[in-house]
């Protein structure tokens, strides 16, 4: 049980080469912390400097506000879950499990008894005699989650746990994932690239973005309400629309090719009123086709069972609409390639507006 | 073979008979000789079936040597097995602790120092004898198993090869250790070193044969009769000039001297192409 907290934490390599460029959180206790980005935004980094592996250049790490930066990895009370599992190969399963108690110099009676437990919560139990190479990919995974847990660490690290399973699996332990955490209720972080696993398991998740933290919050936060451009296009698949648009004094506002839009459809936010320029978001499921609207050209549908995505161009932009199979279609020419549809913003959801020079959300 | 054909087969095995029987046939000669008595061997043509004499003849030199060699042949085979057991274990020790540094440690002059030990792959032994022979018998360990073993027992093959093997052992297994608790040492102890064993065992057999062959550093070194390696034995025993060569005595003892390396090679052969072969990961 512990909170977690980065105080702008910063992290260059030698020569020069800056990874992350500050990021400040604090964690509460037993919160569950997702941090995503595409390959290379320095979530991996981040999560390795808490566990000790890499050096912080600049800034504080700190657990139950004690600064762990001097510490080394052992003293730092954190269990960290590897995303190729690495386990022990000449080590039996229960020996995995066990070999962190037994360097802590604990009593046999009591290593026994943690990995028992432990191996029961993870249903391992009855594999606890064999080696790692003769399991199956699910069940090293959760050896090697059973040997973060037996520790009874202030923290959990997991980097990617989940990458090297297959889909059907992956899903699979991101419930169990999940319960355990539920039970357990210790603080944990969690690094991947996979926007679904964020959203499932973050109570709260760090949107990382070339070593910047473009936005915390719920996944709920981040999906309704993207910090930025990236944020609205990383997270929700297929991403959010984003149309650069022209506003005039009257306030009606046209493409960058110069295609009018509806102003009726459109609500512009008081924050957006007084510039020329913006970037104006929208979901793929949050519009519909109408008689009217915005001129598309269809380009490619897909059609996924029960819901259909149609790819197309509002000019020279690529855009994604995302339409229930049966959903009524009301023009007279059919979702063909070539075809011009015209949608509306369904007015439910209210727009994304961002600044075209910084990216950052404007409303 | 991907094809199935009987003449195939039969080919195969032909060639192979052949070549064990070109290996097999010198050693079955050297197996008769001995079991003879010196004036049946030395009598052409040689007899192909074995003689009566063999307990007597292996007694002989296991005991009491040859008339021009009188160190027994079974003290040999002690000096020669522990000749071999050093350098082999002195071999493998040494190069795993520097591979373990040098892939494991960043200290100054790293890269340096493998290269150094690299470098040394060009100086064996046969180079280097002089001033080996000059440092050996400065320190005064000429005629000890120190001085027969320590000049032979720094390798830059085998640290290479522990290098290359440990650079295969994935970075997360070392941090999953540091996370546990395990320091250097235990690391090593724990970890490395279990992972290493089959590394070990075809470098143990390789480094067994290797110092049990060893003829020309010992034939410098030793001044007394009862620190002769059994190779070098093998050759005292053919006596030059006037002297008569008991030539079953000496086929007794080649065939006595080569069984310890076959040995280890057929109690660890199982180890030794594990090792060779794949990397347990």
């Amino acid at each position: 049980m512990a909170t977690l907290s980065f105080k702008n934490v910063k992290k260059t390599y030698p020569g020069n080469v800056a990874v992350i460029h500050g990021i400040s959180i604090d964690i509460k206790d037993g919160e569950f912390i997702v941090i995503v980005g595409p390959s290379g935004c320095g979530k991996s980094t981040l999560m390795r400097m808490v566990a000790g592996l890499e050096t912080v250049t600049e800034g504080d790490i700190q657990i139950d506000a004690n600064s762990i930066k001097q510490l080394e990895p052992a003293q730092r009370d954190i269990a960290m879950v590897f995303q190729n599992y690495a386990l022990y190969p000449h080590m039996s399963v229960f020996d995995n499990m066990a070999y962190g108690l037994k360097i802590r110099k604990m009593s046999k009676e009591q290593i026994r008894e943690r990995v028992q437990q432990t191996a029961e919560i993870l249903e391992l139990d009855h594999l606890l005699d064999r080696r790692p190479k003769q399991l199956s990919g699910g069940q090293r995974q959760r050896v090697a989650m059973g040997r973060a847990i037996v520790r009874e660490p202030k923290v959990f690290l997991f980097d990617e746990p989940l990458s090297n399973l297959d889909a059907k699996l992956r899903v699979q332990m991101r419930l169990e994932i999940q319960k355990l955490h539920h039970r357990l209720n210790t603080t944990s972080l969690y690094v991947t690239h996979d926007q679904v696993e964020a959203m499932t398991l973050a109570q709260r998740m760090i949107v990382m973005n070339k070593g910047i933290a473009e936005q915390i919050g719920t996944p709920m936060e981040v999906f309704e309400r993207p910090a930025s451009t990236f944020v609205a296009s990383f997270i929700g698949s297929p991403p959010m629309n984003l149309l650069n648009v022209n506003i005039n004094n009257e306030g009606e506002i046209t493409t960058v090719d110069g295609t009018d839009l509806p102003a009726n459809s459109i609500q512009i936010p008081a924050s957006v009123k007084g510039k020329s320029r913006a970037i104006m978001g929208f979901r793929p499921e949050h519009c519909l086709l109408h008689e009217t609207g915005i001129p598309v050209k269809i380009e490619m549908v897909e059609i996924l069972g029960s819901e259909q995505l149609i790819h197309g161009l509002i000019d020279q932009t690529n855009i994604i609409i995302r339409q229930n199979v049966h959903a009524h279609i009301p023009t007279q020419a059919p979702l063909k390639p070539g075809n011009i549809i015209y949608i509306r913003p369904d007015g439910n959801h209210a727009l994304h507006w961002f600044d075209p020079e910084t990216t950052h959300r404007l409303n | 073979m991907i094809e199935r054909r009987p003449w195939l087969d039969l080919l195969a095995h032909l060639i192979l008979l052949i070549g064990l029987i070109i290996v097999a046939f010198p050693l079955y000669i050297a197996f008769v000789a001995s079991t003879q008595t010196a004036r049946e061997v030395t009598s052409a043509p040689i007899s192909l079936l074995p003689g009566t004499h063999f307990l007597e003849n292996y007694a002989q030199v296991l005991f009491t040597g040859s008339s021009v060699q009188t160190t027994p042949v079974g003290n040999m085979l002690w000096v020669s097995f522990v000749i071999a057991m050093i350098i082999s274990i002195g071999k493998i020790s040494i190069s795993m602790l520097s591979a373990f540094a040098v892939v494991y440690f960043r200290f100054p002059f790293r890269m340096l120092c493998f290269w150094m030990i690299f470098i040394t792959l060009m100086l064996p032994v046969e180079v280097r004898i002089s001033p080996t022979f000059e440092v050996v018998a400065g320190l005064g360990l000429t005629n000890s198993y120190a001085g027969l073993t320590l000049p032979l027992i720094a390798s830059a093959t085998a640290t290479f090869l522990f290098r290359q093997f440990f650079l295969t052992i994935p970075d997360e297994l070392v941090e999953a250790a540091r996370i546990d608790g395990a320091g250097p040492i235990r690391f090593f102890k724990d970890i490395l070193f279990p992972l290493s064993k089959t590394s070990i065992a075809a470098l143990f057999v390789i480094q067994f044969t290797y110092g049990w062959n060893q003829y020309l550093w010992p034939l410098v070194m030793k001044t007394s009769e009862d620190m002769t390696p059994i190779v070098v034995g093998i050759k005292t025993m053919i006596g030059g000039g006037d002297s008569v060569t008991e030539w079953n005595l000496v086929m007794a003892t080649a065939l006595l001297a080569m069984i310890p390396p076959g040995l280890v090679v057929v109690l660890m052969q199982k180890w030794f192409v594990k090792g060779l072969v794949d990397s347990e990961k």
